[in-house]
């Protein structure tokens, strides 16, 4: 998919790209160093596929008919059938 | 999400109007419009003002009528339509609707539907194989890709996840569109969305101050733990001493 290849980027190339795809133009000012350390935290494309999840969104085609509401159960439903043990905590949210 | 919305909607007229009226009465909805919400809303009825910002003619036939607007939060299409009528003096409804955009998140991008979801979801869990998942689901990031952003440090990640406010010593980058009053997220230098909030100062000020608090925290993302919590080992060295 060509839009994920837009976004993809690690940190702060990562945050940029977001800015390029709203079409935001600003610039990064820096306060203070500080280097992130690779033991806590993951880079949002690197996550594992529960976290990948879990801190994820779906821009979802609502079809005409079932509300939002509705929809919303559903994917929370298929979802949380998912790795045994790791269901509690999904929550995609679909906004659109 | 109070963000500009745009629609591509069906509106069907009562009666027989020429383009050019029609055109006028869109001009004439175009701006700042009073409008109450319908009878059947989820909002206090009273007379609100809204603002449009375009609404283009797609396609005309006989009476119904596909246009594309787009508006600030909180516009009733349905109403609009209905108002349009009334002004046109032939009375109208709408007929479909369809939300093609919401601030930067476009039908254009990748839009999933139900069965790509449930596709994905079930060769993950049938195969084990999560490539159609990484496609379908997105980082939650992308939600905040229009906000100005501020970039923290590591120590002060676990803070924020706990509820605390972000103070100035914990920042390390902002975009220089920050604004005292409005809304900003706040990421960590992996990119990972800790929180969103509204700046207690502007851009300049950030730079400028030593300490203080900069953004007041109005909902956190990530989870409590996933960074270590070193403003507690701060605290107890305080209390020891």
């Amino acid at each position: 998919m060509i839009f994920l290849k837009l976004l993809e980027g690690r940190g702060i190339e990562f945050v940029k790209r977001l800015d390029s795809i709203a079409n935001r133009e600003s610039d990064y000012i820096v306060k203070s160093e500080d280097v992130t350390d690779e033991r806590y935290g993951y880079y949002p494309f690197e996550r594992p596929i529960n976290l990948y999840i879990e801190y994820g969104f779906i821009p979802l085609d609502k079809p005409p008919g079932p509300t939002s509401h509705e929809v919303v159960a559903w994917i929370k439903k298929m979802f949380s059938i998912g790795k045994a043990g790791h269901g509690g905590t999904l929550e995609p949210k679909p906004p659109i | 999400m109070h963000s500009s919305k745009e629609y591509v909607a069906l509106m069907e007229l009562h009666g027989d109007v020429n383009l050019e009226k029609l055109y006028e009465v869109f001009k004439m909805f175009t701006g700042k419009i009073y409008q109450r919400p319908p009878l059947r809303s989820s909002v206090k009825r009273s007379l609100r003002v809204r603002e449009i910002y375009s609404i283009d003619l797609l396609e005309i036939i006989n009476r119904h009528v596909l246009f594309r607007v787009k508006c600030e939060s909180g516009t009733y299409i349905r109403k609009l339509c209905h108002d349009i009528g009334l002004v046109l003096g032939v009375e109208a409804h709408m007929r479909e609707l369809r939300r093609v955009a919401v601030a930067h998140i476009r039908e254009e991008l990748p839009v999933v539907t139900l069965h790509e979801v449930s596709e994905a979801v079930y060769l993950w869990r049938k195969y084990g194989d999560e490539t159609l998942i990484r496609k379908v689901v997105l980082p939650v990031e992308y939600i905040v890709a229009h906000l100005p952003k501020i970039i923290i440090k590591d120590s002060a990640v676990d803070a924020i996840a706990h509820g605390a406010q972000l103070a100035v010593p914990g920042i390390v980058m902002l975009s220089n569109d920050v604004k005292k009053g409005e809304r900003v997220a706040i990421l960590t230098l992996k990119g990972e969305l800790v929180a969103i909030g509204k700046s207690f100062m502007e851009a300049e000020e950030i730079v400028k101050n030593e300490k203080g608090v900069a953004v007041k925290i109005e909902r956190v993302v990530m989870d409590r733990g996933t960074y270590p919590p070193l403003w507690k080992k701060a605290k107890k060295e305080e209390k020891s001493e």
